[in-house]
């Protein structure tokens, strides 16, 4: 057996053992099992070369299992990127297929109640649907809600904050016990690049105010929100490396097939924006906004001081 | 049993059409808009020889079938009507002699405005349009309250069926135009039920003209009628003159009343032979078929003529529209703008030309067509489309113009088109619909974020889907809008998102005619990334 084979049947069984439930004497085993596998906690973990769901199944056995960060009777919520009126291939929106994945594992490890929403750019009823991920998040079990209204948002104040010091989130984030953050890899025409740091803005009413006033420091100071994301987990399966964050043509897209999960937002970013550099010159500190929350104490961009693990499939 | 017939019909056009308009969240098929197509006056403008001949057809036999139970305005008059006979039990109809000169003068009337571009009398007074504007304007916005009621309900009990929608005023002129128009047609349909279609509706007096030569129709049964004269109290037309046990054919919508009311089962609904009843109907010596008589010819030559006319200038009108829309020729911006080192003032912006909606080829053609049935308001998905004031001329008053004050233009939604029962707006393939410029961005760099507070921003080109709106490098780290107006499609969509205060500095120009543009794509390359990067 090669080393392939050998890991293609750990994650099988991986797999296998997580969709069995309620066992006491099966939990242990997988945990030990894992703890095998992956002696210490990383910081992050950096997949490439599979389809969405395999590697975020790889990537979150790597972190010790989803229910080191969700527990039974949580209510979640998952903040996919769903800003635009755009099919898959695209990849303006977070891949359904990973969203999908993700609300299962929620499931297994006990969660309550899943929510999914985006306060999307373009009409939002076109968006969940043509997106896919829609369909994708209700047939995994979760409740996908609107978020159009202003109503849908209750305000909070970010004492932390430079430039924002209160803003509007919805309601789904501020009810949760817990939220995973969940964006797409893409070029930006404003903020440069669009990761998990810049997703927050799916969860605020009033964007207009970001973008005019310093819009780079908003996303660093919306991200201050002391209710903190358990899980920052980057598609990059495929990223829109021009043209973003909509997206004009296929030309538009590389299939990358890269995943990065972290609990700490600066680290995704920066390893996701070093990442998309292959695809296009885009040095992370031109993406000023990861910088700056790292200024504010909500992360590192010191990759070379973290537990990093890579990971091909 | 007629009657029965006629009920059940008429309730069910009348609410599937009346939903069609209200069903914001596309339940319903889009076959019902059918509805809305069979119309008489979308017919006649969309140059509709099928239906048109089909209402002819379904008139000259049946009689005004189309009055009582296609013409939604019709069953609205025959609602008030019954509810004003619940409230007052004692009210009758009473046989009146027919308002001929005051019918065929508005129909004329309508007919020269309309060949004089001033559609907006046509629209006014199609009982199709001025319904869909009572709908759209008076009816939507308590639809869409229940919504929001049951929306609180459910989602209390942390179910999401319902969504939340927002309600406002579209336009003060069409919101008070609609209650106008639902207070009198209401207030003569209670008074004295279908005296709207009798002496104003150009509809009516058309198909009443047919209604004369229609092959069934309710004759007396001259042994079995005793002159109780029920059938005249029950007649909401107030046609039949039951002392003379006559019918004014023109002005009957077949209700089928008359029959229902009568003890005695002396009242038939029965094939008329042609030829028979022209003699018959010369016989009898009352006053008021001679007189009817007399004017027929000329006014069989007129509406024939009209007619004509109507249809000859309706196809002349269809050869053009390729013409139009179909041109590569692209127009400069009519605003370039300068930029200079200076920080200039902030500026305001007033849009010059109004923008019409996706698939209108020229204003002409718009004002030609369009009857402000408000359907295309009522249905588009991104609230994009109201009725315009003057923008387009007094011709043009409620004819649907572009906004971006709730939303933009969504690139692949090619709806209004689709639902456009008289052509104003025409149908595009997705494909088209990504290559059809309606407007030309404009840029007031002096109010952009980026060049007055030196931030970034780029709201405007994240919302561009041909990137006719692209980011280019600016100070530092800065990107700073850059446009492209050839392949500017008008969608608004930076109109709508551009967040500088107190004025965008952004906007949608408009264009008098509509073209398709080129709009060149990168080649796709293979980029393969078989590295982590860090």
């Amino acid at each position: 057996m090669d080393r392939r084979n050998f890991l293609r049947a750990v994650a099988l069984t991986g797999a296998a053992l997580t969709t069995v439930k309620e066992t006491d004497a099966m939990s242990i085993l997988t945990q030990s099992f894992e703890t095998a596998n992956a002696a210490k906690k990383y910081d992050l973990v950096a997949v490439m070369g599979g389809e969405p769901e395999a590697m975020f199944r790889k990537a979150i056995a790597e972190m010790g299992g989803i229910s080191n960060f969700i527990s039974k009777g949580d209510k979640v919520c998952v903040k996919p990127n769903i800003g635009w009126d755009q099919p898959v291939e695209m990849a303006a929106n977070t891949n359904p297929k990973l969203v999908e994945e993700i609300i299962k594992q929620c499931f297994e490890a006990g969660a309550a109640e899943v929510t999914v929403f985006d306060h999307t750019c373009d009409d939002w009823r076109k968006s969940y649907a043509n997106s896919g991920i829609e369909e994708a998040a209700k047939k995994a079990g979760a409740k996908v809600v609107p978020a159009h209204q202003e109503s849908y948002y209750k305000t909070v104040s970010l004492p932390k904050g430079r430039s924002l010091k209160t803003t509007k989130i919805h309601q789904a984030i501020v009810d949760s016990d817990k939220w995973i953050n969940v964006p797409v890899l893409k070029n930006h025409g404003g903020a440069q690049l669009t990761i998990s740091m810049k997703n927050y803005m799916g969860i605020v009413w009033d964007r207009g105010f970001f973008h005019a006033n310093d819009l780079q420091q908003c996303i660093a100071d919306v991200c201050t929100y002391p209710k903190k994301p358990v899980l920052n987990i980057v598609d990059a399966y495929r990223l829109m490396k021009t043209s973003g964050p909509r997206g004009k043509s296929l030309s538009d897209v590389v299939l990358s097939k890269g995943l990065f999960i972290s609990q700490d937002i600066v680290a995704a970013d920066t390893a996701a924006a070093n990442f998309f550099n292959q695809a296009r010159e885009m040095p992370v500190d031109k993406v000023t906004h990861i910088s700056k929350g790292e200024e504010l104490g909500i992360g590192t961009m010191k990759l070379d001081n973290l537990n990093i693990r890579r990971l091909r499939i | 049993m007629l009657k029965r017939i006629r009920i059940t019909l008429s309730v069910i056009l009348f609410s599937l059409i009346s939903l069609y308009f209200l069903d914001f969240r596309e339940f319903l098929p889009d076959r019902i808009g059918f509805l809305a197509e069979i119309q008489l006056i979308p017919a006649l403008l969309a140059v509709n020889v099928v239906i048109l001949m089909s209402l002819a057809v379904l008139t000259l036999l049946f009689g005004r079938v189309y009055c009582s139970s296609i013409c939604p305005m019709g069953v609205y008059q025959d609602i008030v009507a019954w509810f004003s006979k619940k409230l007052n039990r004692k009210k009758k109809y009473r046989y009146s002699k027919a308002k001929n000169l005051l019918r065929w003068s508005v129909l004329a009337g309508t007919i020269v405005a309309f060949i004089f571009g001033f559609t907006f009398l046509l629209g006014l007074l199609d009982p199709y349009a001025a319904y869909g504007r009572i709908v759209t304007h008076l009816l939507r916005p308590a639809y869409l309250a229940g919504n929001n009621l049951l929306e609180i309900i459910f989602t209390w009990f942390n179910n999401y069926t319902f969504y939340k929608v927002s309600i406002y005023i579209l336009s003060i002129f069409s919101l008070v135009t609609g209650l106008i128009t639902l207070s009198i047609i209401g207030y003569l349909a209670w008074r004295n039920g279908r005296t709207w279609c009798n002496t104003i509706c150009p509809v009516g007096t058309i198909l009443g003209f047919l209604s004369k030569f229609s092959l069934f129709r309710i004759r007396f049964v001259d042994e079995k009628c005793n002159l109780c004269g029920l059938c005249a109290m029950k007649c909401k037309a107030s046609c039949v003159d039951s002392k003379n046990k006559q019918i004014d054919y023109s002005r009957c919508v077949t209700c089928f009343n008359c029959i229902e009311s009568c003890h005695r089962d002396a009242m038939k609904y029965t094939l008329v032979r042609p030829a028979k009843k022209k003699e018959t109907d010369a016989v009898p010596a009352y006053t008021y078929v001679k007189e009817e008589k007399q004017v027929d010819e000329s006014k069989r030559r007129f509406l024939s003529a009209s007619l004509v006319t109507g249809l000859a200038a309706g196809s002349l009108v269809a050869q053009m529209i390729p013409d139009s829309l179909f041109p590569g020729e692209t127009g400069g911006a009519l605003f370039p703008a300068g930029t200079t080192d200076d920080l200039l003032p902030k500026r305001e912006f007033k849009r010059q030309i109004p923008i019409a909606p996706p698939g209108t080829p020229s204003f002409d053609h718009l004002r030609e067509k369009c009857i402000s049935c408000h359907l295309c308001v009522s249905k588009c998905p991104s609230h994009v489309i109201k009725p315009a004031f003057l923008e387009y001329g007094v011709g043009g008053i409620m004819q649907p113009k572009l906004y971006f004050d709730h939303g933009f233009c969504n690139y692949d939604c090619t709806l209004c088109g689709e639902v456009c029962p008289t052509g104003a707006i025409l149908p595009l393939t997705k494909e088209q619909k990504n290559h059809t410029q309606m407007g030309q961005v404009q840029l007031i760099i002096e109010n952009c974020i980026v060049y007055h507070d030196e931030t970034s921003c780029g709201a405007c080109s994240e919302h561009c889907p041909t990137q006719a709106v692209r980011m280019v490098p600016y100070k530092g780290h800065l990107t700073i809008p850059n446009i492209e107006p050839e392949i500017c499609l008008g969608c608004g969509g930076c109109e709508y998102v551009c967040p500088a205060i107190p004025y965008k500095a952004i906007y949608v120009e408009g264009s008098r005619s509509q073209h398709l543009i080129e709009i060149e794509h990168e080649e796709v390359e293979e980029i393969v990334i078989d590295d982590f990067g860090f």
